[in-house]
């Protein structure tokens, strides 16, 4: 029930889509060729890879990071992401002192261009309900137990600004090299549930 | 409008249950529905605020009953007909699916920029506010869990179009949008070291009278007012 999916029959949503698609066709108003290629956009192109990308920089050059906290904006397109939602980033950084998270408790506002589309969690009840007033538990929940002196800063987002956050480099990582940090960025960590985990060198 | 979409300090939903090696999609509808609803966000001129209300007024039950892209298939049902691009006949009866003929559709229109030339700022990072106790019956941004409760703004993002007009096609009336911080003791009356940063516009917010008396500001206002009735008795 908490926005999961659901309900593939013929009397579900399946088939009451496929005759608006068709509805629609037929006036003239939608071709199914644009709906495709939207949707492999996002199924196979924009997504948590190019947020990896966007921190790994981040960890390996200063300069970058210093432009990435003022305007992600422009940070990103030094990279080649743009897009719809992502025309008002912003990026927080995580410290020892201070763990940032990011939920939208009025839909389900969400970083396009860097993270892709959000997950379902994201967009359940029980996250956009909880994250405001315990996210402690809702950390508890995805397994990250986080020192009761650490700060949490949860960014709920109301407006249009979208919220990436900028996980610690984890320890151990000091000789990887930007590609090699990349791979280790997970997309919860972006959104501020999880730690950027260490993993040895190959 | 005091929605179910507004959920923000709920109990009662469980816990978060991530889903390992999610799919971007989980159901060939879901990829249409996402798709199809980016065209008729086209046809109303990209007006997201619109398309979010239109979500909000699902009725309770059933949004809560209905999986994410069960409702923007509700809205783009709702938005089709209220934009008489599709009549209420269509969409009660629609056809089983036979390959149609496809029409050339007309070119989509990018998403319009809802950045505005910056307007004055009536705050300042660093300024004490109070979130009004405002209900608006239409779309609003401005969560319950916040109204009636004093923040600090933090950053000032410039001016942005107002939702809870442009909702409903009512002028875009741009202003400032904020960054406000929030304690958990404020919000949640619990002293754990958690914050919550909210943005607002600028209409969401008024100072917070540092003078009052926490917890009696409408006394306050009371003989404000009373003095103000009495000053103009005087110059009668």
């Amino acid at each position: 029930m908490s926005g999961n999916h659901h309900d593939t029959s013929e009397h579900g949503p399946a088939a009451r889509v496929k005759a608006l698609e068709q509805l629609l066709i037929e006036k003239g108003l939608i071709d199914s060729a644009g709906i495709d290629q939207i949707v492999d956009a996002y199924e196979n192109k924009i997504g948590p890879r190019n947020g990896a990308r966007v921190v790994a920089r981040a960890w390996t050059d200063p300069a970058f990071k210093k432009r990435l906290l003022t305007d992600a904006v422009a940070a990103c397109g030094e990279l080649g992401i743009a897009g719809p939602e992502g025309g008002h980033m912003v990026a927080v950084e995580n410290t020892p002192r201070v763990h940032n998270m990011v939920v939208c408790t009025l839909c389900s506002c969400y970083p396009w261009p860097v993270l892709g589309l959000p997950p379902v969690w994201y967009k359940s009840f029980a996250y956009r309900s909880r994250a405001v007033s315990d996210p402690r538990g809702v950390l508890r929940d995805f397994g990250l137990e986080l020192p009761d002196d650490v700060e949490i800063r949860v960014w709920d987002s109301s407006a249009e600004q979208r919220y990436l956050v900028l996980p610690e480099r984890p320890p151990g990582t000091e000789n990887f090299t930007e590609d090699e940090l990349a791979a280790l960025v997970t997309r919860d960590s972006m959104i501020g549930v999880a730690k950027v985990a260490p993993a040895k060198k190959q | 409008m005091n929605g179910i979409h507004d959920m923000g300090g709920m109990d009662g939903f469980g816990p978060v249950v991530p889903e390992r090696d999610e799919p971007v999609f989980h159901e060939e509808w879901e990829k249409r529905v996402f798709g199809l609803t980016n065209f008729v966000l086209g046809r109303i001129g990209r007006n997201v605020d619109e398309f979010r209300h239109a979500i909000e007024r699902i009725p309770p039950a059933r949004y809560l009953s209905s999986s994410y892209y069960e409702r923007w298939l509700q809205a783009a049902e709702t938005l089709l007909r209220e934009h008489g691009i599709l009549t209420r006949e269509e969409l009660d009866g629609l056809p089983d699916a036979k390959l149609a003929a496809a029409a050339k559709p007309a070119a989509q229109p990018a998403a319009p920029e809802r950045k505005r030339p910056k307007a004055s700022a009536r705050f300042k990072p660093g300024d004490r506010v109070l979130v009004r106790n405002i209900n608006p019956p239409g779309h609003t941004r401005c969560p319950r869990y916040a109204r009636g409760k004093r923040g600090v703004i933090r950053r000032d993002y410039g001016t942005y179009v107002f939702p809870d007009t442009n909702a409903h096609r009512a002028g875009e009336n741009a202003q400032h949008v904020y960054s406000v911080e929030f304690s958990s003791r404020e919000l949640w009356g619990k002293s754990a070291p958690e914050r919550v940063m909210l943005d607002l516009w600028e209409d969401y917010l008024e100072p917070a009278d540092e003078s009052r008396s926490r917890g009696k500001p409408r006394a306050r206002a009371r003989s404000a007012a009373a003095k103000r009735t009495r000053n103009k008795g005087r110059k009668r």
